[in-house]
């Protein structure tokens, strides 16, 4: 597509004085209120929306710590009754030799979830205070996140599927443990979290910086 | 810098990640338009998309329903066998507090991508036959794409092959006909949501709406 004024002229259209749906790209006069397109409602900018993602990424975390306490799987055996959580499970993996599936489990509970935490919490800070990391890096973390926070829920699927297949009577049974549910209300809050953050906001600091600093 | 009273608000574009404003210019068949500030695809038209999404709905919907109904796993271990659909999988979860865990587990792998295929065909269908748009097509269509981060049909897929790591050591693991129905179910949902132009449908909805 062409672009009108390619790279270091590019114009928001908050400064054109006008206003974008978010849900369907219709274009509005800046000050509308719902868009007679899709009938969405229509925020230039939410001044609570920062509000919104702290609170729903407070709520993520809080969710998360009981997620690892509690034991997410109950291994039950003729000998012994076993209870995993999160990262036990993954290291007894390791144990077993299967290292590529503990990876892929310690990634999805462990590393993306607190990744996204502290992302969102940057991305937050960030449209308040000046940053040196550049705006456009800041898009892309904001866009990976957006992507891979849904990946979290597979040690929920894994949990699902492990324990309606393994039910061999006395032989060998698995349940899902207190934490599955844990972990699950912080992957959803975290997921509304991220949702709630209008990564409009990021680009707003820089074009005013911009305006100063000519290229 | 152009400036800002001239331009008509139907030859803007604007990007919902960035803000970035552009005049529109449509890109040929096969082409993406990407807004250069943050790359985010703007506009990608496919000629037949329309009849290629309807088709493939068409063809998820029924890959949705048959892999819930069949087994879709089953495992054996001293004389003992298992096995489970994916609706057993998704309820697991019964026990006590736990059941709340099992319904929103059916829901994000089978009721959402169901929901979002039957409301993609009934916005799209008289959209391709260059009908008036179906009732509240706009509510639909809203709805649909609000509920597109959670349908997880291919991430329940790789937890199938994580679990199946897991189980191996405690007993045999065989595949049943649903695991392939799901297997070819999670390529065409993420074939649909590539081919399809969100911008292209919204523009028809409007369109027919005020004509
Ligand atoms: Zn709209
Ligand atoms: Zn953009």
């Amino acid at each position: 597509m062409e672009i009108a004024g390619q790279n270091p002229d590019i114009i928001s259209a908050r400064e054109l004085g006008v206003v974008a749906c978010t849900r369907c790209t219709q274009v509005w006069p800046a000050g509308t209120s719902d868009c007679a397109r899709c009938g969405s409602k229509i925020v230039a900018r939410d001044a609570l929306s920062l509000q919104r993602v702290w609170a729903l990424w407070l709520i993520g975390l809080m969710c998360y710590v009981p997620a690892n306490v509690y034991p997410m799987l109950q291994t039950r055996t003729l000998l012994s009754v076993q209870e995993d959580t999160i990262v036990g499970g993954a290291v007894e993996l390791i144990h077993h030799g299967s290292i590529g599936v503990a990876l892929i489990i310690l990634i999805a509970s462990v590393v993306i979830p607190l990744g996204k935490f502290i992302a969102i919490a940057f991305l937050a800070i960030s449209v308040k205070r000046p940053s040196t990391v550049s705006k456009q890096h800041r898009q892309i973390l904001y866009e990976v996140v957006e992507y891979i926070g849904r990946w979290s829920m597979i040690d929920i699927f894994v949990v699902a599927i492990m324990s309606s297949l393994v039910q061999l009577n006395a032989l060998a049974a698995v349940n899902p443990g207190r934490a599955s549910l844990f972990f699950a209300l912080s992957v959803i809050f975290t997921m509304l979290s991220a949702q709630a953050f209008d990564s409009r906001m990021i680009w707003d600091l820089q074009t005013r910086r911009q305006r100063s600093d000519t290229q | 810098m152009p400036d800002a009273s001239p331009i008509p608000l139907d030859q803007l574009i604007v990007c919902t990640h960035c803000d970035a404003a552009y005049t529109l210019k449509r890109p040929s068949a096969g082409e993406r338009a990407r807004c250069a500030r943050c790359g985010t695809v703007l506009i990608t038209p496919r000629r037949k998309a329309g009849l290629q999404i309807i088709a493939i709905s068409v063809a998820i919907t029924i890959l949705i329903i048959a892999a819930t109904v069949f087994p879709f796993l089953s495992i054996t271990a001293a004389g003992n066998t298992n096995s489970v659909s994916i609706l057993d999988a998704a309820l697991a979860f019964s026990d006590g507090p736990l059941l709340a865990l099992a319904l929103l587990t059916a829901a994000l792998i089978i009721f959402v991508p169901l929901a979002r295929v039957l409301l993609t065909v009934y916005v799209l269908v008289p959209i391709v036959l260059d009908r008036p748009p179906a009732r509240r097509a706009t509510q639909a269509f809203r709805l649909s794409e609000a509920l597109r981060p959670w349908s997880m049909a291919e991430i329940f897929a790789l937890g199938c092959a994580v679990a199946l790591v897991k189980i191996s050591d405690l007993a045999d693991v065989a595949f049943g006909p649903a695991f392939w129905m799901f297997a070819g179910l999670v390529v065409l949902v993420v074939a649909q949501d590539n081919f399809l132009c969100r911008w292209s449908v919204w523009k028809s909805l409007d369109k027919t709406q005020t004509s």
